[in-house]
């Protein structure tokens, strides 16, 4: 079986340049992402995890075509991104969609959700009755068509998310990237939100990419993950093996880290926890 | 999945009625009631001007010069014995005109340049914002006066000067509030969504600094209406012959003691409808702002 | 363990908070005693933030407090804090109370030297001359684990990361060895490596000065690492409360057990593959649009028309013997919910566990 796979990675590095601090010696170079190559099988579940600082928002900007890597090679569904301007882009707007981390900031206040929805088909060109197709995605993600006229602001956080995930559907993509799409939420809606990815993505049959600094939010959605620390993928695996047996020191540190409601009542204290990390850091 | 309709359900009761549709905000605020009304005045005492005065304008009337308001001339007669009501109607075209213009020019290049100054990353934004700053250290007035050196004083130079001198105002405000735009993530989506820079602009960026921009507006035509009323008060604007409510106070400025109706009356004028642009203005922003809707 | 009157630190009773119109807080009563770790959950909107200020005396222009808080530090507790004057509540802030807050770059002076921050706060409360001040304050960086202190003290905020940033903070905060300590979403800013050290330390600190903590936080197995007693809060109410084992393993609440079902990741339900995580269903409505009775029932799926009155206080055990056995000061209780009675129990008139 070798089938091309959806998102393919090879020696991808991100270099940013610092301010000048000093007239003669070079500015600095930060390395947001060091020489990454992974790759993400169609209807893959796929995990990016990491903390502040791993370069987990770079890759992902990477992926998306939203920034050019500094070296390294970024295939999509076998065809080449990283090099190519943004105007020769458009397949890639369509095949592969984003959701971001906060509900409130992504939408435009100042337009109506039917707007927002129809955003992508508008500009990318897709004809056929736009209207239709957003009561149609306002359905899929559970909300009422009345929704369709109204503002972002008039919706909870969990509703703005579900808009969000609804404006990503509409050109009909095979890829979804999500950025901490459940971090800004309170924990009753990020079940709903939860639900409602896992429903879409067998649904659709989608390719999921889901980037995220909480381990246990990405052990719930998905099956495979990567562990990025300092810009560097550190560990890939499939999740659960990486749970139970994890393969790097600091994705132990990581898992022994997360506080959990189970093995609190069993008795771990902060101090345990604290532990696991190791020494401070 | 039934929680997820008592999800949509909420989310009409959350903030009451439905909207009902059109424009986005619908409920009228008070500034914009007052200020509207005030603009309405003012604009409706321009037109008037045109069909119907009093007296013929500028005409000198075979009367008393120096009268103060009576049944015969409301607002009273001025130095040259014409009627003062007559001009103030004549001179509200002069100054709206003024005011317009001036805007239009400074908002129709100010607010592009901003916007491309905050869209384009590198030397050309720098470019833009270096150019403006070195305008922006050229004061109206100035400005103005050496426009009215150059070309000759008349209301077209004062009001193009005012403009050009105000074009920094609108390109600052318009960057600003543009790169606080450009680092959100709706900006973000729409790119990835597969929208052109220009069509981020017109879509994103024009509607969400346009509260930005009409604040701005109504606060230099505010100033527009001033700097006409000071280039016309220092003979370089509107000239002799012409009714403005600046030239009208210039005029009155020798009878100050002995005639004070001929400088208040004008400057009455001038201080409402600055007064009027600005409530105008604020709450035009309030009610283009479909989040304050609700309250 | 005895609730005796000496023991307790913090003692509210009957708290309301609203703006004009609308209520924000109801009838929120709970007492902590010395060296209890009690947490407070509930998701945004649901008052525990708004509880820790009114508590402090800092809530915003046009908020009215009613009720009573008693603070027993250094001093007896004779005065209501909400009666005292904004001097008296300056001098006590900082001293026999202090604060943790979510965002730790905000709570820092940027044009200060972290140490002279420390120092501040002693030399504020005449606890110690400025010298004295200093050198305590580089003792104290120390004990928040921060390297190299005497270094480190000399730095200004923004050159810290945010968990070493929240450490400083939290060194301004036990400074002056405070009888209380409110902690906001302390760690709620910082990683999950980051989280469980400022974890570790904040407890430590509380113990080694057998200060009491109040814990805020949405993460309910944050609570359940740090507290020893749990207040379940939503509309504005106490819901639900009792210690963490109870509550956890066996909430009565309805909105208690949804919140533990909703955010339970790593249970039976939560991994992969095992079916649809359970919910609550709908959203926390704004302030103000709350039900009248239960103030959860227009969420939750066992509500009946009894829900339309206000639940009363049930104590935890008391009707069926279940969960802690039940000391004097709660049988009495069960009459005249009073303080102590309002240590464990819920409000709820179809409580979890009963005749399921």
């Amino acid at each position: 079986m070798t089938e091309t796979p959806a998102i393919e990675l090879r020696g991808v590095c991100r270099d940013f340049r610092r301010p000048r601090t000093s007239l003669r010696e070079a500015p600095p170079v930060v390395r947001a992402v060091q020489d990454v190559s992974l790759s993400v099988g169609r209807g893959e579940r796929f995990g990016v995890v990491g903390e502040s600082g791993s370069g987990k928002s770079t890759l992902l900007r990477l992926i998306c075509g939203l920034d050019r890597p500094t070296s390294g090679e970024i295939l999509v569904e076998g065809r080449s991104i990283g090099d190519q301007p943004a105007r020769r882009l458009r397949w890639l707007r369509r095949r592969l969609q984003l959701v971001f981390q906060d509900p409130m900031s992504s939408l435009d206040p100042r337009m109506r959700v039917r707007d927002i929805i129809a955003e992508p088909l508008v500009s990318q060109g897709i004809g056929g009755d736009h209207g239709a197709r957003v009561t149609e995605l306002l359905g899929q993600v559970g909300l009422d068509p009345e929704a369709a006229r109204r503002y972002p602001h008039q919706f909870s956080g969990g509703q703005r998310q579900r808009i969000s995930v609804a404006r990503a559907l509409a050109p009909d993509p095979d890829i979804l990237v999500m950025d901490e799409p459940v971090s800004a939420l309170d924990v009753s809606v990020r079940a709903q939100v939860l639900n409602l990815v896992d429903e879409i993505v067998d649904g659709l049959d989608l390719t999921l990419v889901f980037v995220s600094h909480d381990l246990s939010v990405v052990r719930h959605v998905c099956d495979r993950v990567a562990v990025m620390r300092a810009g560097e993928v550190v560990e890939t695996g499939e999740t659960e093996r990486l749970f139970s047996e994890p393969g790097h020191d600091y994705t132990a540190s990581l898992v022994a880290a997360i506080p959990d409601l189970h093995a609190a009542l069993a008795g771990r204290s902060a101090q345990d926890l604290a532990r696991g990390v190791g020494p401070a850091s | 999945m039934s929680e997820v309709q008592g999800a949509a359900a909420d989310a009409v009761t959350d903030s009451g009625q439905a909207p009902a549709g059109g424009s986005p905000g619908r409920r009228l605020n008070p500034s914009l009631l007052v200020g509207g009304a005030i603009v309405a005045v003012v604009v409706g005492l321009a037109l008037l001007s045109y069909v119907w005065t009093p007296y013929a304008p500028m005409r000198v009337l075979p009367v008393e010069p120096y009268q103060t308001p009576n049944a015969e001339h409301w607002l009273g007669t001025d130095r040259l014995r014409r009627d003062v009501l007559t001009q103030i109607l004549v001179g509200a075209r002069t100054t709206l005109f003024v005011g317009f213009v001036a805007v239009g020019v400074a908002a129709l290049v100010g607010v592009p340049l901003g916007i491309l100054a905050a869209m384009s990353p590198g030397w050309l934004g720098q470019l833009v914002m270096r150019g403006n700053d070195v305008l922006l250290a050229f004061p109206a007035l100035l400005l103005a006066i050496m426009f009215a050196a150059l070309y000759g004083g008349s209301t077209r130079v004062a009001m193009i000067a005012i403009g050009i001198a105000t074009i920094p105002a609108f390109a600052r405000i318009t960057r600003s509030g543009a790169l606080g735009v450009m680092r959100t993530e709706y900006v973000v989506a729409a790119r990835s969504a597969g929208r052109s820079p220009l069509g981020i602009a017109v879509r994103h960026v024009v509607p969400n600094v346009a509260g930005l921009v009409i604040v701005q507006a109504s606060v230099s035509f505010a100033i527009a209406i001033l700097a006409e009323a000071a280039l016309a008060y220092l003979g370089l604007g509107t000239p002799t012959g012409q009714a403005s409510w600046g030239r009208m106070l210039y005029e009155a400025q020798t009878t100050l003691r002995s005639a004070p109706h001929l400088a208040l009356i004008p400057g009455a004028a001038i201080a409402l409808s600055v007064l009027g642009f600005n409530l105008f203005g604020d709450g035009l922003r309030d009610w283009l702002d479909p989040r304050l809707e609700d309250r | 363990m005895s609730r005796a009157g000496d023991r307790t630190v913090l003692a509210v009773e009957g708290l309301d908070v609203g703006t004009g119109h609308t209520p924000l807080l109801h009838d929120v009563s709970f007492a902590i005693a010395r060296g209890e770790r009690v947490g407070l959950i509930g998701e945004s909107g649901s008052g525990k933030s708004l509880t820790a200020l009114a508590v402090m005396g800092l809530l915003g222009e046009g908020l009215h407090a009613r009720g009573d808080v008693r603070l027993s530090g250094r001093t007896p507790a004779t005065r209501n804090l909400l009666e005292v004057g904004e001097r008296e509540m300056a001098r006590l802030r900082g001293d026999a109370v202090s604060m943790v807050f979510q965002e730790p770059m905000t709570a820092l002076n940027p044009t200060m030297r972290v140490g002279a921050q420390v120092a501040e706060v002693m030399r504020i409360h005449g606890t110690r001359d400025t010298a004295g001040a200093r050198a305590r304050a580089v003792e104290l960086l120390d004990q928040v684990g921060l390297p190299d202190p005497a270094h480190l003290a000399r730095s200004y905020p923004h050159e810290l990361s945010g968990g070493q940033r929240q450490r400083v903070v939290l060194a301004i905060a036990l400074a002056n060895d405070p009888a209380l300590l409110i902690c906001d979403e302390p760690t709620t800013a910082l990683d999950v490596t980051v989280q469980a050290t400022v974890l570790d330390l904040v407890v430590r600190g509380v113990q080694e000065r057998e200060a009491a903590m109040l814990f805020i936080t949405h993460d309910l197995a944050v609570v359940a690492t740090v507290c020893e007693r749990v207040l379940v809060m939503y509309g504005g109410r106490i819901v639900e409360a009792g210690p963490v084992g109870e509550v956890f393993a066996d909430p009565r609440h309805r909105y208690t057990q949804g919140l533990i079902g909703a955010s339970d990741l790593t249970g039976e339900q939560g991994r992969r593959g095992r079916g649809a995580l359970p919910t609550i269903p709908g959203t926390v409505p704004p302030a103000g649009r709350f039900p009248d009775g239960c103030v959860f029932r227009s969420r939750c799926a066992h509500a009946t028309d009894e829900c339309g009155t206000p639940p009363g206080w049930t104590p935890r055990g008391g009707a069926d013997g279940r969960g802690s056995a039940p000391d004097e000061a709660e049988e009495q209780a069960g009459s005249a919910p009073g303080e102590a009675g309002r240590a464990a129990g819920y409000a709820c008139f179809h409580p979890a566990g009963d005749a399921a």
